[in-house]
């Protein structure tokens, strides 16, 4: 490496840049994220491990159902819910979309980078809503598109015994959607914690606490504690926005997303007040 | 133009920066010097809104620099050329951040050029050398071609090539007439670099001068060489000169080389040599941080000044 002629002077800003005085930051904001989000590699291999899980996993569990089919007894095979299924595979899926939430933003407080951002935009809140709104459109397209797929696949390995259903059966459409909208709220939640924490580990240990150890300890309970209690966790509110089969143990659709909404919103509104109080 | 007002911060119970005031103006490289830990990081921090004070002020263009809309046109900083997502490519680092100010993405192609990186523009930036790093905070800085420019102690890392090139880099952005605020704890560096100097310890203000005044006023020493080294000694003694010895030669404070020269005239005394020694930045700083009275309570000399920075 050879530096450059000292004499080459920068030219003036004004001919290279536009430079609205005043009006919106956050375009400039969701510009500059999606540069960072599609600029590191952690970015493609996360989104492609939430695709491959889900449609993966997805159809291993339906082909293990299919083989089994036969053997099984009249009660699993009535309450056999065909979507939900196919679609269980988010439940792995939730962790690689759910550290890429994380990585979001704690990568940049690990390394410091976070100080160039605030530096080359002080008004930190729409860094974060830049940050939500990428992050949380792309966790959305490829959440829907995996659990689509993953439908499509599972239905057919599910043809083989006539179990399968279709989407315009009776709240399919609505499961499916509701299980790539469950991937993308899993992503946004892990922004939300790192954005608390500042750390990669922290945050997502936080993270899978709450969507896998919690259910676990919520059913340690006595009833009718365990069911109360679980119903609210973000796990089963996404199970009630994936299943067609209608639970007591969970909320209605309607309800689960609901909840989950105040979930976030709850926990991007402590975000919100930590990144503007905090010393970056 | 950057102007601090009663600036001070505290962790905690400890006082990183204490009531300081000062103010860099445009058309000179304003040199930011103090021991590691004396606040220089964290008074950068404070000027660019990344951390709040606890106390004063500090603006920027007579804003606080949280006011502003699009600040690399204001304000370009050099913070820590480390902090970089390992993954990243070098042009996709610098376009990120150009886009979050309006930057054009023509910008950043020429500020890479200018630092001398265009080559490895598509690298991912992990495996830079810390000068290449340097190199690449330093483009980062100019994409907003800002008439404000601060360098938290940006020859870390640089070959000799590097800092020669970053030297010259800071007298041009000053001579454009640019505000050129470069922190280093490297006197010898801010020696060569700087024409005015704010100097901390401790987070207080200690000296906030030119450079030129600052060495006179450390004073200046005249070194002689005389076969009868012993006997002009005591004669210089007797006329009010401090004296040290040493190497077969004679350090004396307090005459100037005329009146040492007149007096080995007067007793026939031959002369070797006569020079009038300039102190060093080195020896300025420790005259000044001895007339500090924040310094009168420790040993803080040399070898270990201060507690690591805390944060």
């Amino acid at each position: 490496m050879t530096p450059q002629a000292t004499s080459a002077a920068p030219t003036p800003a004004a001919a290279v840049t536009s430079r609205p005085s005043h009006g919106s930051l956050l375009p400039a904001a969701m510009r500059s994220e999606w540069t960072k989000l599609r600029s590191v590699r952690s970015t493609v291999w996360s989104l492609v491990a939430t695709f491959a899980i889900t449609v993966g996993l997805g159809s291993l569990l339906c082909f293990a159902f299919v083989s089994r089919y036969d053997h099984l007894d009249v009660r699993e095979r009535l309450t056999f819910d065909a979507t939900a299924q196919s679609l269980r595979g988010l439940f792995l899926a939730q962790l690689a979309i759910g550290v890429l939430g994380v990585l979001i933003i704690s990568s940049e407080y690990t390394t410091g980078l976070i100080r160039s951002t605030f530096a080359s935009m002080p008004q930190r809140r729409t860094v974060l809503a830049g940050k939500v709104i990428v992050f949380g459109v792309v966790a959305a397209v490829v959440g829907t598109a995996s659990v689509f797929v993953a439908f499509f696949t599972g239905q057919a390995i599910l043809q083989s015994k006539h179990i399968n259903v279709s989407l315009g059966d009776p709240h399919v459409l609505r499961a499916v959607f509701g299980a790539g909208a469950y991937l993308a709220i899993v992503g946004l939640l892990g922004l939300a914690l790192a954005t608390i924490f500042r750390r990669t580990a922290g945050a997502i240990a936080t993270l899978f606490g709450l969507v896998l150890v919690f259910p676990l300890l919520a059913r340690a309970l006595p009833s009718p504690w365990n069911t109360n209690i679980s119903k609210y966790l973000p796990s089963q509110l996404g199970a009630a926005m994936f299943s067609v089969r209608t639970d007591s143990d969970l909320l209605s659709p309607g309800v689960a997303l609901i909840v989950v909404i105040a979930w976030l919103a709850a926990a991007f509104t402590l975000a919100t007040i930590l990144i503007s109080r905090r010393d970056a | 133009m950057i102007e601090a007002q009663g600036l001070t911060k505290r962790y905690g119970t400890t006082v990183a920066v204490n009531d300081l005031s000062f103010t860099v103006v445009p058309g000179r490289v304003t040199g930011f010097l103090g021991p590691n830990g004396a606040g220089k990081s964290t008074t950068m921090r404070l000027v660019l809104g990344l951390d709040a004070p606890s106390g004063g002020s500090v603006t920027v263009d007579g804003r606080p620099y949280r006011k502003h809309h699009y600040p690399m046109h204001e304000v370009g900083a050099l913070l820590d050329a480390q902090a970089l997502h390992p993954g990243r490519r070098a042009v996709d680092h610098l376009f990120a951040l150009a886009q979050s100010n309006g930057i054009g993405r023509r910008r950043v192609d020429e500020v890479l050029g200018f630092v001398g990186l265009s080559e490895v523009a598509r690298r991912r930036v992990g495996p830079f050398s810390l000068g290449m790093k340097q190199r690449l905070g330093v483009a980062a800085a100019m994409l907003g071609d800002p008439p404000i420019l601060l360098f938290d102690e940006p020859v870390t890392g640089l070959d000799p090539e590097g800092i020669v090139w970053i030297r010259n880099l800071f007298h041009r952005l000053a001579a454009e007439g640019r505000t050129v605020f470069v922190s280093s704890h490297l006197m010898s560096e801010m020696a060569l670099t700087a024409q005015h100097l704010i100097v901390i310890g401790r987070g207080s203000l200690i000296a906030d001068d030119s450079m030129d005044h600052i060495l006179a006023a450390a004073g200046t020493s005249v070194l002689v060489r005389s076969p009868r080294l012993d006997e002009l000694g005591r004669l210089v003694s007797n006329a009010g000169g401090t004296t040290t010895s040493q190497d077969g030669a004679l350090t004396v404070a307090g005459l100037s080389a005329e009146q040492i020269g007149d007096l080995a005239a007067l007793h026939s005394i031959a002369l070797h040599e006569l020079s009038p020694q300039q102190a060093s930045l080195e020896e300025a700083f420790f005259e000044l941080t001895e007339e500090s009275v924040e310094y009168h309570g420790a040993d803080t000399r040399a070898d270990h000044p201060y507690p690591e920075e805390q944060r």
